[in-house]
């Protein structure tokens, strides 16, 4: 009995990433971190900034979200986000302007309560990749 | 009839034309290429993106309580529309058609008697509709320095109508845009996102019952947004596609007309050529029977 199921996360541009023999995945899901092994209940939630971590016998991936909804019904896992990198391939160069871009929105006074959150989250989890 | 001087320039001028015509409709083709590839990579996630919505808006309980931008804002007195053209002209009938199934609509809304308000994206746009339409545009966004479609510039058009929406500025949103068919045929659609048509498309729903964390109406407040910048995109890859597809077809057709007129300027300039060699042969030929 494989404990496998599929995963695609897909971004407006393109299809970033499918697979199907994905055992385990952990998403920052809004309320906190979720872990999703096979047969989990059919769920929707959206995430906020954070790691992805996709576990499959050989291989562990990581990769860095800022926001997205994920979907998962038979065994079929969704991700839809709009900015997503690879952790192993993203730069330092890009990570200090992801930064940047976090910080300038947090020093932004009339952002309320909600983006202040997440905007912080970014920056925590962008410091924690450095 | 023109001396053999004029004719020859006009032969020239005319194959230059054609030169230029060919070049552009390569590039058009190289584009269209890649336009089309990535319309077809961005439909995953606007289909999903619908899915996930038509699912979570079965399974709102309460519709009176439903984010206004699913459920309208209970008024339809004001329309935005947005227009979507390209940067661009040469590119065949692709912007005028746009165009017209806009101006058709627009002339409806006024006769109903309803208040109108436009935003056009692209110049081509903007030109043809400041005419008749002039102090109904209040916005006019271009891309013109993207070289794609991306989803950044797409977003930003979305946060904009978003924005709109809650200051109460309009209550019923419409974009219009070209679905590319094929090269030769598109589409001028118009589609209504504000308040979204949650009747279409019915047959993808799923009874499954999902579990929604946090509840439903949350996740929808945060979706619907989002959708709509989604679907903005897809309106620009589709209109992108479309673009160079008109255009492509519209200089295949170019390059074809300067390629018979370049014959028929030839065979004229032949003509009077051997006239004129004819003309000087009787010349010599009296002379020397004068003699």
């Amino acid at each position: 009995m494989s404990e496998e199921f599929k995963i695609d996360i897909v971004n407006p541009e393109q299809s970033f990433l499918s697979k199907d023999d994905v055992t385990e995945v952990v998403v920052p899901a809004f309320e906190g971190e979720m872990g999703i092994l096979k047969d989990h209940i059919s769920i929707i939630s959206f995430l906020k900034p954070g790691i992805i971590t996709i576990r499959s016998k050989s291989e562990e991936e990581k990769f860095y979200v800022e926001d997205g909804i994920i979907e998962f019904k038979n065994n079929n896992l969704s991700v839809l986000t709009s900015s997503i990198f690879n952790l192993n391939k993203l730069e330092k160069a890009k990570l200090e302007e992801l930064l940047k871009i976090a910080e300038e929105e947090a020093n932004k006074t009339e952002i309320n309560d909600q983006t202040k959150y997440l905007v912080d989250q970014k920056i925590q989890t962008l410091k924690s990749i450095n | 009839m023109a001396s053999l001087d004029d004719l020859k320039k006009r032969i020239s001028s005319v194959k230059s034309t054609q030169k230029i015509t060919k070049a552009m409709k390569m590039v058009a083709a190289a584009k269209l290429k890649r336009a089309q590839e990535s319309a077809e990579k961005g439909r995953p996630y606007s289909q999903k993106m619908n899915n996930v919505i038509l699912n979570l808006s079965s399974g709102i309980s309460d519709k009176e309580n439903a984010p206004k931008l699913l459920s309208g804002t209970g008024n339809e007195k004001v329309h935005l529309c947005v227009v979507m053209t390209s940067d661009r002209g040469l590119c065949g009938g692709f912007n005028a058609n746009i165009i017209k199934k806009a101006k058709s609509f627009f002339s409806n809304i006024i006769s109903e008697g309803k208040e109108l308000k436009i935003i056009t994206v692209g110049s081509k746009g903007n030109d043809q509709l400041k005419r008749s339409f002039g102090d109904k545009i209040i916005e006019n966004i271009s891309f013109k320095n993207s070289k794609n479609a991306n989803y950044f510039d797409a977003e930003k058009v979305g946060k904009s109508i978003i924005e709109k929406f809650e200051k109460k500025e309009f209550d019923i949103c419409t974009i219009f845009y070209n679905q590319f068919k094929n090269v030769i045929t598109q589409i001028p659609q118009s589609q209504q996102i504000i308040p979204l048509n949650t009747e279409t498309g019915n047959e993808n729903k799923t009874d499954d019952t999902y579990e929604f964390e946090p509840d439903e109406d949350e996740i929808l407040s945060n979706l619907l947004p989002k959708n709509i910048s989604t679907q903005i995109f897809k309106a620009m890859l589709e209109n992108s596609a479309s673009e160079q597809g008109a255009r492509m077809s519209a200089m295949d057709n170019a390059t074809r007309n300067a390629g018979e007129m370049v014959d028929k300027l030839t065979i004229e300039y032949n003509r009077s050529r051997q006239a004129a060699i004819t003309k000087e042969l009787i010349e010599i030929i009296s002379g020397a029977e004068s003699l």
